[in-house]
């Protein structure tokens, strides 16, 4: 099983072409907010029939800020592209599935955070809006991974040559990517709330033209129902594994006790969301709370605490 | 089945109230139970089980690394012990993180099997009558028939029927009216969801009493049977009898290690005979994420080492000819290890212990007069070792690790150095007094650890139920549907509807796709159609506007 290097290095390549593509997005969707004067859903006439999916709204003539909008997502749709040939020529290079170090890991979550967003947007028209606060966050995260977490492509260590891997890893990836898009949803759920309360709709900022705070609610409790599933699965399928590789299934190491907290927090935040007194405001905070401990379980876990899931490739 | 439901009995007020000091200690017990098994207090509890866990990651946990809580308390001499007595390094077992846990269930046991019984009455039950004003509901419109009223409602009971609602017609106060139902697997969900972390927490008490496990490096050619005192180290559960250990050997028949080209470790495999204590035993191969599974009982190579091997020649002559121990290893890329050989009883006469402390190298190299691994394939084997002669402290009473020496027996000068060298395979150090050690090669060991669990199965099948009750919970709908009927203004019948969702989706769809299918299947029967019938499509049915 040796590595094929010139793979190895188109997949460097086509990372940074990735990050360049999502950051031309970034400005095509800043442009969108810009010039566009309200959100989507107000400035589209009802009926033409185009739209078809949920909603059944389409712009009858696109105005120019819907313009920059469509060519963000194109830019998005071409990056997301690239961004699964990183992982695939990684995964042809080494021989084996993409995800064996916190780089692969993390990059793969991100892709999963682009393609739900990508999913949301052609679903819901309004949040194709969000589009800048989802691909910020997605460029300084791929930068953020390719300064820090960069590992060479290299084989994968004994403990991970298992069928659980592509299990286990896998669904945590999704589940983390979907996790991603829903808090980002809440954070703006959270700002939309706070520029809503000032009164600050008409001033023109950016986030007047973000989508209602229903909307933003609603896509970020339906993400987290989605991932919330897919989460408790990867965490049982992590148990399993952990029965034949580590000798119990499970055994408080710091990587099981983040991901259980974070468990309880997406039920606490489910709960909230149907409980008296929690709706709305605290019910989001806990939205954003459980992506702040998936974050923190990846990074503060595998680099600093030392645990049995210490296969991050950093030294 | 057009059932109508018995009426329900109208509440009893209650009696006169005699408050006895039994009756409000009973209200006050009531109070406490209802804010436990509030929803709101359930919430309360989550977060604080998520919080209480905290701790338990970011400090060293005994259960975890005994060496590492060991060295936390070498670090902080003042704070560890005010910890300790915090339970701060035993968080997972520690009586407030039970206690929080233990609340929670209380709480969800207290709320949920309320909604078992009500559930299961439901299930039996009719549908509600409809609610009063149908315009109300979160989902309603109108439709207008030529068709009298009944036969109006058996349009909308047979396309109720078709999409599997269960269906029951009342003669309500304002007219006929109808009540459908559908979706109750997502309270069934719900339900088997919560009852599964029940069952998971029972099955995970039960695996921790009951269970054991017990860890010990085994050189190639020994092996060991289920025995506590067998073990390196070993921990049960309460009630674990340790006469009822399973009775069964393990003998290391031969390890390897295989590496990738760039030294990365591909595999481990231990090529074992297990059996009875008297048996033959049979062969079995275990690896990572292999191990052996026998019932009840489980056998692991959770590592692996190596164990250099030295025959030691006293001046007299006695010789003790390939002793060797396990060297830990310190560096798992080079597997560059330390350890000691510990020789407390050198025959008759002789008053002195000897120990041999030092680090291996599978394939050395020398840089600047210290030796380093440089591969951790036994290619070129070599150690740096000091030589110890005195008292080791054995039977001083005070435990020990059993791969260094005891630095207080050195401090005090019971123990000295007598001499270091680093050697080759077949290379020798003779110490002052004559005494030979001769380097011979190198054994691999691997660490084997024994696991009994009878409580994993149950988890397994409880998680399984969770993750199914979940899905069902989550992903479905209960829909209720309501109908009534009344006389329009220009004659025929005006049918007023409106829907109740429990559950995700965008509930206005798909109660306008329902309606505009209704509308369809009343023109359809109806004598003259009750709209234009122009173009074909069905015109849009009157749904009210909702939250956009
Ligand atoms: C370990 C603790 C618990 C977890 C992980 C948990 C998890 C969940 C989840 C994921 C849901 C789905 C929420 C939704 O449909 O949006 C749910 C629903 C529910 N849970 Fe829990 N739960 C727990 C404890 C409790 C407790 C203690 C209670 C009662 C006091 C409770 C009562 C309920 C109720 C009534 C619902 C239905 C909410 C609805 O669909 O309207 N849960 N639970």
């Amino acid at each position: 099983m040796t590595v094929d290097p010139s793979l190895a290095e188109l997949s460097d390549t086509l990372f940074s072409i990735a990050v360049a593509l999502y950051s031309v997005a970034v400005v095509a969707f800043s442009a969108q907010l810009a010039f566009g004067r309200r959100p989507a859903r107000q400035l589209v006439a009802a009926g033409g029939g185009a739209g078809g999916g949920a909603g059944g709204t389409a712009p009858a003539a696109p105005a120019r800020g819907d313009r920059f909008g469509l060519a963000g997502l194109a830019v998005t749709v071409l990056g997301a592209a690239v961004h699964t040939g990183v992982l695939v020529t990684r995964g042809m290079a080494a021989d084996r599935l993409p995800w064996g170090n916190m780089y692969e890991f993390a990059t793969a979550v991100v892709l999963v955070g682009v393609v739900v967003y990508l999913v949301l947007a052609v679903r819901i028209p309004a949040v194709r809006d969000i589009g800048a606060f989802v691909l910020a966050p997605v460029v300084i995260s791929l930068v953020a991974i390719g300064l820090f977490l960069y590992t060479e492509t290299g084989p994968l260590v004994a403990a991970l040559r298992s069928s659980w891997l592509a299990v286990h890893v896998s669904t945590a990836i999704l589940g983390f990517g979907i996790f991603f898009v829903s808090g980002i949803a809440s954070v703006l759920y959270l700002l939309k709330l706070r520029s809503d309360a000032r009164g600050a709709d008409a001033d023109g900022s950016f986030l007047s033209r973000l989508p209602g705070a229903v909307t933003l609610d609603r896509v970020a409790h339906r993400t987290a129902v989605f991932g919330f599933p897919i989460w408790t699965f990867a965490v049982i399928a992590g148990a399993i594994w952990a029965e034949s590789a580590w000798g119990r299934y499970w055994g408080w190491d710091p990587k099981e006790t983040w991901a259980f907290i974070a468990w309880v927090v997406y039920a606490g935040y489910l709960h909230a969301r149907t409980t008296a007194g929690w709706r709305g405001r605290p019910a989001a905070w806990v939205n954003v709370i459980g992506l702040a401990v998936m974050v923190f379980n990846l990074l503060y876990v595998n680099m600093v605490s030392t645990g049995l899931h210490s296969y991050g490739g950093l030294d | 089945m057009s059932t109508v439901a018995p009426p329900r009995p109208a509440a009893v007020p209650p009696p006169p109230a005699r408050p006895s000091l039994g009756a409000r200690a009973w209200g006050q017990w009531l109070r406490w139970w209802r804010r436990l098994t509030a929803m709101r207090t359930a919430i309360v509890l989550l977060f604080l089980l998520a919080l209480a866990a905290i701790p338990g990651s970011l400090l060293p946990q005994r259960s975890l690394n005994q060496n590492a809580v060991r060295q936390y308390f070498a670090d902080h001499a003042t704070l560890a012990p005010v910890l300790d007595r915090l339970y701060a390094f035993d968080v997972f077992s520690s009586p407030w993180f039970a206690a929080v846990y233990l609340l929670l269930f209380v709480s969800l046991i207290g709320c949920v099997v309320p909604r078992l019984a009500e559930h299961v009455r439901a299930l039996r039950a009719a549908p509600p009558p409809a609610p009063r004003r149908l315009p109300r509901l979160p989902d309603s419109g109108e439709l207008a028939t030529p068709l009298p009223g009944p036969a109006a409602l058996d349009v909308v009971e047979e396309e109720l029927r078709v999409r599997r609602f269960r269906v029951v017609r009342r003669d309500g106060v304002a007219g006929p009216e109808l009540s459908a139902e559908k979706g109750s697997w997502k309270e069934t969900g719900n339900l088997l969801f919560h009852l599964s972390l029940v069952a998971l927490l029972l099955g995970l008490a039960g695996g921790k009493l009951w269970g054991y496990e017990g860890s010990i490096l085994v050189t190639e050619g020994r092996g060991f049977c289920n025995a506590f005192q067998q073990y390196d180290t070993h921990s049960s559960g309460a009630l674990v009898d340790s006469e009822d250990l399973t009775p069964l050997c393990v003998d290391l028949v031969d390890f390897e290690a295989q590496y990738e080209e760039d030294l990365t470790a591909a595999s481990y495999t231990a090529d074992i005979r297990y059996g009875g204590p008297d048996e033959e035993g049979a062969p079995a191969t275990i690896g990572v994420n292999d191990p052996l599974r026998l019932d009840g009982d489980r056998v692991y190579v959770t590592g692996h080492g190596y164990a250099p091997r030295f025959t030691v020649t006293l001046p007299d002559g006695t010789a003790f000819t390939d002793v060797s121990a396990p060297f830990l290893p310190t560096e798992q890329a080079t597997m560059s290890s330390e350890g000691a050989l510990k020789l407390p009883d050198l025959g008759a006469g002789v008053e002195d212990q000897l120990a041999i402390e030092g680090f291996f190298a599978p394939t050395g190299l020398m840089q600047g007069g210290v030796l380093t691994s440089i591969d951790p394939r036994p290619l070129n084997p070599q150690v740096a070792i000091r030589a110890f002669e005195g008292y080791l402290g054995l039977d001083s009473g005070l435990p020990q690790s059993v791969y260094s020496l005891d630095a207080s027996q050195i401090e005090r000068g019971r123990l000295a150095q007598v001499g270091s060298a680093n050697l080759a395979v077949g290379e020798t150090l003779t110490l002052p007094d004559g005494t030979a050690i001769t380097f011979t090669g190198v054994d691999q060991f691997a660490a084997l650890q024994l696991s009994h669990d009878p409580g994993q199965v149950w988890v397994l099948g409880a998680s399984i139920a969770l993750l199914a009750g979940l899905l069902a919970l989550l992903l479905l709908r209960r829909e209720r549907f309501f109908a009534r009927v009344g006389p329009a203004p220009g004659g025929g019948t005006v049918l007023t509807v409106g829907s109740l969702t429990r559950g995700g989706g965008d509930s206005a769809t798909s109660f306008a796709e329902l309606t505009g299918r209704l509308r369809a299947a009343l023109d359809e029967r109806s004598p003259t159609p009750s709209a234009p019938p122009t173009g074909g499509a069905a015109p849009e049915p009157e749904v009210s506007p909702r939250d956009r």
